[in-house]
Formats: structure tokens, sequence, C-alpha cells
């Protein structure tokens, strides 16, 4: 399985574009803070943006602190979130080292990334993409991997380049 | 659920540091944005005091569409200005509008004026008047600096706005900046806030509304962002930005150049246009929050500022506005300038536009004589940034009658100084469209004194006739219209992307059908609410003056007609006296 990366987040423009997607696709929202991720500026908009997003730990310290199993490990990395059995105790991202889950203000309930993607084709300049996880077994060797399987390219955005 | 047409207001007491929310207005008859802030100033307005009276309200309004649709990043601002003490409206992106909708705010209208100079901060649960009397003085960025560190935690999904020295010294032509790239420019709207003891706004926007259930929401904000982004819809914007106009309206003979004493300079317009920016100049891009295009181009200024390769770099915005206006108008040749210029206009929070077409009268005027250097205290003139830049700072903060009338405007200090004829005020000080006559009277007469009012410059560049009639219906129609996309908060960049059908499908998937069915006819009522509430500050189409250079003008179509010019301003002032009846 994928793990969504920002692994161009230097291009990015501060649209926040793939917040406002993750809300409205994955969680059905209107919204830039209720999304898996969340651009931010750090010391203003002159210093460019960074993404805060699930980095896909395994094990991952949210689901190891969340105390009613509404967290279950993803297998390739990150977290799957049963918002059933939360109950809005804030214990997992207290435990986030890189404070990628938002706690809604009203609800107190978690939104963290679970690598669908969705919200790749909405950012303009190409900065985010799917990648292979590092949590997984290795890829075959060279000689063992039909050519075919190679990793495609990086899709460029439609603005990129 | 029946859908709320109402809107959520939050009503801001300075002298009190309360504030309280309240139901408002019908989404239905005034959409939002434009006309919001236009009913809110009927309602809470104080038409006959003058505009820096504590009581006059200051309006920051948004849309319904805002947040839910790409390129809807735009607030209006709505307050008597200081400048002409009729409404006024402004507009600024940045990340303020979706701070607004995300605290559910759909308006903030502040009054009073706070003990001591202070900075307002509201958002989901949290409302608060700070003391920052130690603010006093700071320039817009030190400014940003100091606010960002008080309330670290909602960085990213926040907006500040601040003023600058300008705005605190009651400068008709100060502008409220929006997130260091941004600016609610035109008209003073930063004196007003000055005017209220305010140094800053802070809103947090951190919450969420349900998203309509069904596909169709999906769908069409997916068909309205590919369109965005994957055609060459925004291309222009994206790409050079409006700075690329500086070498058409030069080509055009339509780009005023020192103080529009010509309107082309083919010797140097390569020095300061859009092309040679983005080769040497452009660092960077950003965006609007909810905007995927990335119109705000970002320069980079290296200064050298001793010795031994001691060097400092500034970040610096710049569109076609700004670097007419302290490009081409102040006679600069050399792009780096410019950008010094621009920072400087920055720092003191001024409207770039205003403060470079100010200097270009100043800098004629000392020529001719009409003023000297003990007036102006530095020897201005066309080129030299370093005298600009000194300039700027008496703009900022006036050390004599010269400065202080200057900073009023500047047919404040051409009317002192007996040297209108040349002063580039239509209105307010011009922007960088010298197109021709229609252009001429939608600015100096339209309801913001904006080059935004009506698409005037495109007219004058397409209709080869001189049909009176047939241009002022123009003008009517298609400001009508831009009070559609001005009201929902849309960018007018997009106008192309958002016809009125378009945005009646938005409302309607948005859950609001009968403000869809009703698009056109609200579009009308807001442009005559707009006009109405303009009159009852005392606007009189008769009393605008259009000054003497712009009938010296000549473009490429040849001299201005000035019967021509006259017939429609008349033509034209008739017909908004009728829509604000």
């Amino acid at each position: 399985m994928k793990i969504l990366r920002a692994t161009r987040i230097e291009r990015c423009i501060g649209c926040q574009s793939c917040s406002l997607a993750c809300a409205r696709l994955v969680h059905q929202k209107i919204s830039w803070s209720t999304a898996g991720i969340r651009i931010v500026s750090s010391g203003g908009i002159s210093t460019g943006f960074e993404a805060r997003a699930c980095l896909a730990c395994d094990p991952a310290p949210c689901a190891r602190a969340c105390p009613t199993g509404a967290y279950t490990q993803r297998r390739s990395g990150g977290v799957k979130v049963d918002k059933s059995l939360c109950i809005a105790c804030g214990a997992c991202a207290e435990a986030c080292p890189v404070d990628a889950i938002f706690i809604e203000p009203e609800t107190r309930l978690p939104y963290v990334c679970i690598h669908c993607g969705r919200c790749v084709p909405f950012c303009p300049l190409g900065c985010l993409e799917l990648i292979d996880s590092p949590h997984e077994d290795p890829a075959p060797a060279p000689s063992e991997a039909a050519p075919e399987t190679a990793p495609a390219a990086p899709q460029e955005a439609p603005h990129a380049g | 659920m029946p859908a709320d047409y109402t809107f959520r207001v939050l009503l801001a007491d300075l002298a009190t540091g309360k504030g309280e929310y309240r139901r408002f207005g019908d989404k239905r008859e005034v959409l939002g944005g434009s006309g919001l802030a236009a009913a809110l100033y009927a309602e809470f307005g104080r038409p006959e005091l003058p505009a820096l009276d504590p009581a006059q309200p200051l309006i920051f309004a948004i849309g319904p569409l805002t947040g839910c649709f790409p390129m809807m990043s735009k607030t209006v601002c709505g307050f008597k200005s200081p400048y002409n003490e009729r409404f006024a409206e402004s507009h600024a992106g940045g990340r303020l509008a979706l701070s607004l909708r995300f605290a559910h705010i759909d308006a903030l209208v502040i009054r009073g004026r706070a003990p001591t100079l202070s900075a307002l901060s509201a958002g989901i649960r949290h409302f608060e008047l700070q003391d920052t009397h130690y603010l006093k003085g700071l320039d817009v960025f030190t400014t940003g600096k100091m606010l960002r560190k008080m309330r670290r935690s909602a960085a990213g999904h926040r907006s500040i706005l601040r003023i600058g020295p300008a705005g605190e010294n009651l400068s008709a032509i100060a502008c409220i900046n929006v997130d260091s790239y941004r600016h609610f420019g035109r008209l003073g709207a930063g004196a007003v806030m000055g005017s209220k003891n305010l140094k800053a706004i802070l809103v947090e926007g951190a919450s969420a509304m349900p998203a309509p259930e069904g596909k169709a929401f999906a769908a069409l904000y997916k068909d309205i962002h590919m369109q965005l982004t994957t055609t060459e819809m925004m291309t222009k914007y994206h790409d050079l930005g409006t700075a690329q106009n500086m070498a058409v309206m030069n080509k055009l003979r339509a780009l005023p150049w020192r103080n529009m004493q010509t309107t082309h300079d083919d010797e140097h317009i390569a020095a300061i246009s859009g092309e040679t920016f983005a080769r040497e100049l452009l660092l960077r891009k950003t965006a609007c929050t909810g905007c995927p295009v990335g119109c705000v181009h970002v320069g980079l200024l290296r200064e050298q500022f001793a010795k031994h390769n001691d060097v400092l770099y500034r970040q610096v915005a710049y569109d076609h506005e700004p670097v007419f206006a302290t490009g081409s108008m102040l006679g600069m040749t050399n792009a780096s300038d410019v950008l010094a210029v621009l920072d400087e206009i920055e720092r003191q929070g001024l409207d770039a536009i205003s403060g470079g077409v100010s200097l270009a009268w100043a800098t004629e005027a000392l020529e001719r004589g009409a003023v000297t250097e003990e007036d102006t205290l530095v020897k201005l003139s066309f080129g030299d940034a370093a005298a600009y830049r000194e300039a700027l700072g008496h703009l900022g903060a006036p050390p004599n009658e010269f400065w202080r009338l200057l900073a009023q405007g500047t047919l404040a200090a051409a009317k002192r100084y007996n040297a209108e004829d040349y002063a580039c005020v239509l209105g307010q000080e011009m922007a960088g469209y010298a197109t021709g006559e229609v252009f001429f009277v939608s600015q100096a007469m339209g309801l913001r004194h904006s080059h935004l009012d009506s698409a005037g410059y495109s007219y004058d560049q397409k209709e080869q006739g001189k049909d009176v009639a047939k241009a002022v219906s123009f003008m009517v129609e298609d400001e009508r219209q831009r009070c559609a996309l001005t009201s929902m908060v849309a960018c007018l960049f997009a106008r192309s992307a958002y016809n009125e059908e378009s945005l009646a499908k938005a409302l309607d998937v948005l859950g609001f059908p009968e403000a869809a069915a009703n698009v056109p006819q609200a579009a009308a009522n807001v442009q005559k609410l707009r006009w109405k509430v303009k009159f009852s500050t005392g606007f009189d189409p008769d009393e605008v003056k259009i000054p003497k250079r712009y009938r010296e003008v000549v473009t490429w179509k040849g001299p201005i007609d000035a019967d021509y010019l006259q017939e429609l301003q008349t033509a034209y002032g008739a017909a908004i006296r009728e829509l604000g009846r």
C-alpha cells in the first residue's frame, strides 16, 4: 500500500486546495482544518509553507495512546480511525510527534490522514504524491523485477513547469 | 432543514472591548460581500458624521460561497472614506476570507475607539481586545512579526491585518495590510483603523461546516477547479501575472510615464516589464487561500548595505498596478529600484498606487517650481529611487505642511499649491491604464474610483466608435455583473469561470435555491443599494473633476476627445444618479 508524502512542499503556494479537498471528499466537511493534511506557514507567509500530515509511523504512537481502540494500525504505516469508538480525549493528538492530528474544536474528534491520495490531484503545483511505504517488505531485487513494475516518474501538476 | 438566508454578523465595540453576534440581512436580497457591506453601512453607518468619527463602522464582509468554491477568496471592506468623505469599498485577498468563514463570521463590524492602541482578535471561542501600545509607530513588517508571536497556536489558519505609521497618522492614502502581501488599499481604510486606535485585527478560523449531501457539490467543485488549473483560463495570472500589462500598455501608448507626461517610453519599458521582473527578480509565487492560481508574485530585493559584501534581502510582492505607480509613473528604469520603493511603501502602510502617483505629482510640481525643496525636504527627481524612499518616510509620518497635505491625497496638496492641472487623480490616484475616455470616466465616477468598477479600460481598447449611450450602457451593465461577483466574494480574475449561471449552480448545490434563482436581480439590487449608500454620504457626480492632463493625453487612437469625455461624464453621472435614487 502507498502512503502520502509532501515530497515537493517547497513548491507550495499556500492555496490549501489539498486540505479543502480532504475535508470535502474524505470527511464531508467544508474546512481547511478537519483534514488529514493541513498547510501552515511558520513565521509568516514570507517563510514558505509546511505540510502537517501523518508520516505513517509503524508502530504509530497515536494508536498506542488511544485508550478505547478507536485507532488501529494500518499495515503500511499510519492508522485508521473509527470515530464511533472515540471518546474525544485528545490523547492521540498529544502523542503525535509531528502535530499531524487535528482535534476539531466543537466535537473534539480527531482528523488524521488515511493515505488515500484524494488530495493529490487538487494540488496545482504537484507538491504531493503517493509513494511506496517504507514500512512494507523491500521490493524484489532488480533482477527479479519486471521492467514495467518500476515506479512511474512523479506526475507533473498542470501548472508545473 | 430550511436554508438559513441570514448572515451571522459580529459587532465589535472597541470602547467597551465587547463583541456581540447578531443575525442580519437576507442572502436572497444582497447575496453577501459588496451587498452585505453596503447593507451593514446603511444599518450601522453614520453618513452625517466625518469618516474618522469613532462611531463610523469598519466593515469586513464575505459571501455565501466563501471557502466553498475555488477563488472565492476575497473580502470586502466597507467604510466611509477619509479621502473623500463618501462611502467606499476596498477588496483584499490573503487568508482573511477563509479565516472569517471558518470562524463562522459572515461580517465583522467594528465600531468605537479603543482606549489605547490595540489589537482585536476573534475566532471560535475567542474574542479579545488587547492593549498593544508598544506597537506604536512600528512598520507593517515588524508589527506582523510581533503579532505572530502573540498567538502562535493558530499559525497557518488565521489572518493578520495591520496598519503602519501611515494609518496611525491618519493618512487618507493609508492601507490595511492583509497577511503581508495583500491589502485593503484604496480610499484610506488604514486611516479608519488608525482613528479607532486599532493597530491590528487577527481572525482565527479553525472550524468546519458540513458539506452538502450527495455528489453534486464535489463534482461542481472539481469541474471548476480543473477549469482553473488545466485550461489556459488563468495562465496570464499564474505566469507573468498582471505585470504582463506593462509592456502591453506601453505598446498601446496607454501606460502613464513620469506623471503621465507621456504614455509610452520604448527605450525604458524593457527595464521594468513583467517579463524582466519574472526573468531577473521573481523569487516565488504564492496564493490567496482557496485559490489554486497563485497570482501573487514575490520579487527578491537584494541590497548591499555596507562594504565587504554585507547584503540583505527582502521579499516584495508586485503586480501591474504597483509596478506602474512606482515604476513608469516615477520614471524608474531599473526593476530592483521599483521593488525598493514598493518595499518602503509597504513598510509605511500606504496604498501603493496612491503612494506612487502622489510622488509623481510632487516630482513634476518640484520641476515646475510649484513647490520648493523647502517643502519637499528631498530633491525628488524621476528615476531617483533613493530620494523616493526617503520621501515615503515623510509621507508615512509627515514632518511639515507639504507632506501632511500630500498624505491626504494628491488633490489636497495640488489645490494648496495651485497645481491641479497635472494631478493624475480620477476620483483617487489613477490606475495604470491611460486607455481613453471611457476608462477615465469609469474610474473618476465609479463607486470605488477603481479600474475594476467596470472594464472601461477594455472597452476603450475594443470599441473605436464614440457612442455615448452605448458606452454608458456597457459601464452600467458591466458593473451590475461585477456586483454579483463582488458579493459572493469572488476574485475578479475568476470572472471567466463564474458567470451568473455558474454562480447560481454553486448557490443551488450549497442549499440556497432561492438565492440561486435570483442572482441577476440580486446583483441589480446590490448595484442600486451601493449607489444609494454612496449618495447618502453626499456624493455628487457633478462635483467630480477630471484634471486637465487627461485632455492632453495622446493614446494609440490619437488625442483625447474632450467633448466625448465631457458627454460621457455627464451621461454616466445621470445614470448613476438614477441608480442611487
